[in-house]
């Protein structure tokens, strides 16, 4: 592994997902190469069918890539055989889905301490730091609170925490909003990158909703498949934002 | 280096348990509602299995208990009899032949007959089995309570626990019986001089009487009222080695006429109606079962397909495919064991109230194995579901897939 490898959570090489169909070969993603430094909080935007839910899925060890490399902290995901996958993603990935996305017969901090019991390292400060990050995203009140007892934001940050927890390299956010108002959605992105920044991951979300962008570093724009624009500047990214809100 | 392999898998395995057990504990206890009526079912299948078990058990023992009690390992029938008790003729003077074979350590004479013991003040009389036994010879239950029979020609007789607890009678009371002989009703005092353990024959409480008392009392033809040939039915032989059952019966065949020889499991499969009674309350119970493996399999399958969305979750955030299957195994375990549990409760309360006229026996060993089937199942009916639970694909079950 390089140096400028170690230096990246997560870099992908020309990673191409491609589906035979009865029309002839579908490129669901074709050729992205992305890097993505720790403490860096990413937007994959783009229309409906653009493929960024299958590159998600594709980083999150999911699914297999056609053709391209990914690696992750320096491990390369195509070397690795299906339960490695499955040990990749409980130690080194955090997720937050769209909905569904709690195990409903535990409580909130249950939920939480999943990914530590996961990961067999469910001890007494993992409990306390639990409880503490819990309380940070404002549920201090609703630690014993099952997921139906809860609203949709409140869910979505026991999902952050849950994605947090257990210090992933990598945290990946499918559509954290889609099931929330505007003001709570703006809190749970707000929240998400504030940790995330704080704790020095790398963090990827998917969106359709611009809005939500204002809160990334960086904007990635994709369309057929492909990566068709970088958004990096603030003022980039202020701008794309404010189109998502005229829209 | 073997040692440390060995604990690293234990502690494998334990983490497994632990980590499944916690998943598996709390859905079912967040969910007791849901999980106690599948319970419920289960606890209804539990007590119709026991209660067919037990009415099996208690209709074959109220139809072999005498016979499966005995002290003797071989019956001697008349020849051509068909091995069935009351079709069988034979006359006492076989007895000493039979005695006189090497090998026999000991044979009684055994006639039977149906007869009505009269109850003071109950308006129907008891039907029993009238025996005719030979008094300190083999086919004489032990008295558990008063005496033996004394003589062969004694007034007296020794009832079974049932025939005690049904009609009331005990040591020193007289027992009226009353049987049809030729064209008349006649009625017999004979004194109960002991009490032995449960020994009903063919349905009835039996009631015991010396060998030439019972061909007083039997009911008879009006040929036989003014016979003078004293016949029973069989003659139950104890051997003297119990493991040399093939060659004494050679012997006895060799050296007795017209007689067939059965062993006491033959003679009970024998016994009118008993395989095909109990042919069909194993297949109820059967039946029942596979009831129960559709039931619980059929409800873990909804289950399962419920879950889908909340399986795909717990595996794409990296939970291994064992331990979704041994959480629900160990659901499947709990939510059986509890059925179980709550059945044998209720069953048991149950057999408590039943007068001791219907025939229901909780045998140990039968009720062992009804539990045993009953708690297998549970795993059984939800191997379906297991497999399904550990085929889910966390990219559809989470609507990510393509």
């Amino acid at each position: 592994m390089s140096a400028a490898e170690k230096k990246y959570a997560l870099q992908t090489e020309g990673v191409m997902k491609v589906y035979e169909s009865d029309f002839g070969a579908i490129h669901a993603v074709d050729g992205v190469s992305l890097r993505v430094e720790p403490g860096e909080f990413v937007a994959l935007v783009g229309p409906s069918g653009s493929g960024k839910t299958t590159m998600l899925s594709i980083l999150a060890a999911l699914l297999q890539p056609s053709s391209g490399r990914i690696l992750l902290d320096g491990q390369d995901l195509g070397e690795m055989n299906d339960s490695e996958r499955v040990a990749l993603r409980r130690e080194k990935i955090g997720f937050t889905f769209q909905a569904n996305n709690l195990v409903p017969y535990l409580n909130a901090v249950e939920n939480v301490e999943l990914m530590l019991r996961l990961n067999k390292r469910l001890d007494k400060a993992g409990r306390l730091r639990a409880r503490e990050l819990l309380a940070r995203l404002g549920l201090g009140e609703r630690l014993y609170n099952l997921p139906g007892q809860m609203s949709g934001g409140q869910q979505q940050r026991v999902a952050i925490a849950r994605a947090l927890i257990h210090n992933p390299s990598l945290v990946l956010a499918d559509e954290p909003t889609a099931s929330l108002d505007t003001e709570r959605a703006y809190q749970v992105v707000e929240t998400f990158a504030g940790l995330i920044h704080e704790q020095n991951r790398a963090g990827i979300m998917v969106t359709h909703d611009l809005r939500m962008c204002e809160y990334v570093d960086r904007v990635l724009l994709m369309r057929d498949g492909k990566l068709t624009k970088i958004y990096r500047t603030k003022k980039e990214i202020r701008q794309l934002a404010r189109s998502g809100r005229e829209e | 280096m073997k040692n440390e392999a060995l604990t690293s898998r234990l502690n494998g395995i334990k983490d497994l348990f632990s980590l499944s057990g916690f998943l598996a504990v709390k859905e079912v206890w967040r969910n007791r509602t849901r999980f106690l009526m599948v319970s419920l079912v289960i606890a209804l299948i539990t007590l119709l299995v026991l209660f067919i078990a037990a009415l099996g058990e208690g209709l074959g023992n109220g139809n072999r208990e005498y016979l499966s009690k005995l002290d003797g390992q071989l019956i001697a029938y008349q020849e051509k009899s068909d091995f069935l008790i009351q079709s069988s003729r034979l006359e006492r003077g076989r007895l000493a032949s039979i005695r006189r074979v090497d090998g026999v350590r000991e044979a009684g004479m055994l006639g039977t007959a149906n007869a009505n013991l009269i109850l003071p003040g109950a308006e129907e009389p008891l039907k029993i089995a009238l025996l005719g036994v030979e008094p300190g010879h083999t086919g004489e239950p032990p008295a558990v309570e008063g005496r033996q029979l004394s003589t062969d020609l004694a007034n007296e007789v020794v009832i079974d626990r049932n025939t005690a607890v049904r009609s009331g009678l005990t040591v020193g009371d007289t027992a009226t019986i009353r049987v049809t002989q030729g064209t008349r009703d006649e009625f017999y005092d004979l004194t109960v001089v002991g009490i032995s353990d449960g020994r009903q024959y063919a349905l009835q409480p039996a009631v015991f009487a010396p060998f030439f008392t019972w061909d007083r009392v039997r009911p008879k033809s009006e040929a036989e009222v003014s016979g003078a040939s004293v016949v029973g039915n069989v003659i139950l032989i104890e051997l003297e080695n119990v493991k040399e059952i093939e060659a004494a019966s050679q012997r006895i065949l060799a050296q007795v006429n017209n007689i067939e020889l059965a062993t006491i499991n033959q003679a009970i499969q024998a016994l009118p109606g008993y395989s095909a009674q109990q042919s069909t309350l194993n297949t109820q119970g059967a039946f029942t079962l596979f009831i129960g493996v559709l039931v619980i399999g059929g409800f873990f399958q909804i289950q399962i397909l419920q879950k889908v969305p909340q399986i795909g979750v717990l595996k794409a955030i990296g939970t291994e495919n064992k331990i979704v299957a041994v959480s629900s195994v160990i659901q499947i375990i709990l939510v059986t064991t509890v059925g179980v549990l709550i059945g044998g409760l209720l069953a048991f309360i149950f057999s408590l109230t039943f007068p001791p006229t219907v025939p229901i026996v909780f045998n140990g060993t039968t009720t062992l194995i009804a539990v045993a089937a009953l708690l297998l199942i549970g795993p059984i009916g939800g191997l379906v579901s297991i497999r399904y639970a550990v085929k889910i694909e966390p990219l559809k079950a989470l609507g990510l897939s393509t």
